[in-house]
């Protein structure tokens, strides 16, 4: 494996089986008595997170603390981020302080390829999220979960069809899922207003498709993406009950789909507007399941990232 | 001297050895614990596993119950996880009863330093409290580097520390099964 975790596309397709199985050996671990591997003992990872995250960040501070590494929290409100310090600043501070792995979500994409790169710090760069470039970790969990339930949790994902659907253009999430898929052998296919795809579409691995109700009945796997709002500066659709009615995920639509078919959803969801809450609320909907496997996922790519000789933070001589 | 003769191969135990061996320790084990109850085998992967199940299926004729036998994977406790680049993980299974109160005998191919057994120790504290542990080997080939002993051996074979010990099972690596000796430069 590469020593960073910046991009989807840094994962072989035996790299991602391997953070799969391992994660697989891991999640049996975690559902035992005790919740503590001794494994990164003395290690330090920092969370360093320019924007704001629930999930991603307790999941990656639970799966650090499982391995008994130590956690810094930092979040750029309240710290000196906000008095205008530089990322090659925060950085240098956090190589001083001795961190062996930093977790990055920032909201420029680039920001970790940043840091991996330019030798301000030393430790391993893993990717939370950054802008609307990608959220590798997040395929992961997504591959993780669909592989659990339809691949039998072993090998890959070949065959299997995935519409991911929603706002593609600022999606960091159906990025590195549409690498991750074709990675491990699925077709992604992304269903979105022509607004809401970004241009070069054509070039992304897979397929695309304006129309869901055309899509739904032939795939595998749905993946619902929140519509983000906050990133929205134009009129992308006229309103957003027209976004839903036309993009949304309702009973009516899981209906046509394959009685085996998963519902995920990367999180936080709108009820109502992209996914509704029979659909998100239904037994083939893994949402929460998601959750849970982001942990297992995350101390799998922490293991494999920080456990060996590779990574060393003595390596710099 | 030649390259050739330098580099000796020597088998030491053949197919058939190597199930009398077994065959003892399982009688061993019994007659140490007097019978079989509480007695859980746990095989530390990968080739400690084919080799408690092995035991175990001995036992089982010669007491005409089933023993518990299951997999302990040591990966995550081990002492040189920085000295080297990651290892996939194996499972671990533990059998239904879990370990609390019974016997339970790690089993494993090679015994050598017996920095392997200490993570099992280690590993098993996580899951819960034997009331006693007992190391069974196939092969100990000596040079520890902690104070730990096995229990029940297959065979002792004295070797220098350039040799090495390489076990192959019929069952676990679809080859004949014998256990041979790689000599380095002696």
């Amino acid at each position: 494996m590469k020593k960073h975790l910046v991009s989807a596309n840094d994962l072989t397709k035996d790299d991602a089986v391997l953070v799969l199985d391992t994660a697989k050996e891991l999640a049996a671990i975690s559902d035992g008595l005790v919740k503590k591997l001794p494994t990164l003992r003395g290690r330090t990872v920092v969370n360093l997170f320019f924007e704001d995250s629930t999930r991603t960040r307790i999941s990656f501070e639970a799966a650090s603390k499982r391995l008994s590494a130590d956690v810094i929290n930092f979040s750029a409100k309240g710290s000196s981020v906000s008095k205008g310090e530089s990322l090659k600043d925060t950085a240098q501070t956090l190589q001083s302080m001795g961190a062996d792995a930093v977790v990055i979500r920032h909201g420029s994409s680039g920001a970790p390829h940043l840091l991996a790169t330019r030798n301000w710090i030393n430790a391993v760069v893993i990717n939370a999220g950054d802008g609307t470039h990608e959220h590798p970790t997040q395929a992961l969990l997504d591959a993780y979960t669909i592989r659990k339930h339809l691949r039998n949790n072993t090998g890959d994902l070949s065959g299997l069809r995935v519409a991911i659907v929603g706002d593609i253009l600022h999606s960091r999430v159906a990025r590195s899922n549409a690498i991750l898929l074709k990675t491990l052998g699925a077709t992604p296919i992304m269903v979105a207003p022509p607004t809401l795809l970004p241009v070069g579409i054509q070039d992304w691995s897979g397929e695309y498709s304006y129309n869901l109700d055309e899509v739904l009945p032939k795939v595998d796997a749905v993946m619902m993406l929140r519509v983000q709002q906050e990133r929205m500066n134009d009129a992308y659709f006229p309103t957003a009950r027209e976004y839903a009615r036309n993009f949304g995920l309702n009973i009516r639509r899981q209906k046509t789909m394959q009685k085996h078919a998963l519902v995920l959803h990367p999180g936080p969801m709108n009820r109502g507007m992209e996914i509704t809450a029979e659909v998100a609320d239904s037994a083939n909907s893994v949402v929460i399941e998601q959750v849970a496997n982001g942990v297992s996922v995350r101390m799998a790519v922490l293991y494999l990232l920080l456990g060996g000789t590779n990574n060393e933070t003595g390596d710099k001589n | 001297m030649s390259a050739n003769s330098r580099n000796s191969v020597r088998v030491v135990l053949e197919s058939s050895d190597i199930s009398r061996a077994l065959t003892r320790i399982a009688h061993e084990i019994l007659e140490n614990n007097k019978g079989s109850k509480d007695l859980v085998l746990l095989g530390i992967p990968s080739r400690g596993v084919p080799l408690a199940k092995r035991i175990a299926q001995k036992i089982s004729e010669f007491e005409k119950v089933a023993i518990p036998v299951g997999s302990l994977d040591i990966t995550m406790y081990r002492d040189d996880l920085r000295l080297r680049p990651p290892r996939a993980l194996a499972p671990t299974e533990i059998p239904e009863g879990g370990i609390d109160h019974k016997v339970v005998i790690l089993v494993d191919d090679v015994l050598f330093s017996g920095r392997t057994i200490r993570a099992a120790l280690d590993a098993l504290n996580v899951i819960g409290r034997p009331s006693m542990v007992q190391v069974a080997v196939l092969i100990d080939r000596g040079h520890r580097e902690l104070p730990i002993k096995a229990d029940y051996v297959g065979k002792n074979i004295p070797t220098s520390l350039i040799e090495t010990v390489q076990v192959t099972l019929a069952d676990f690596d679809d080859a004949s099964e014998n256990v041979t000796l790689f000599g380095g430069e002696g």
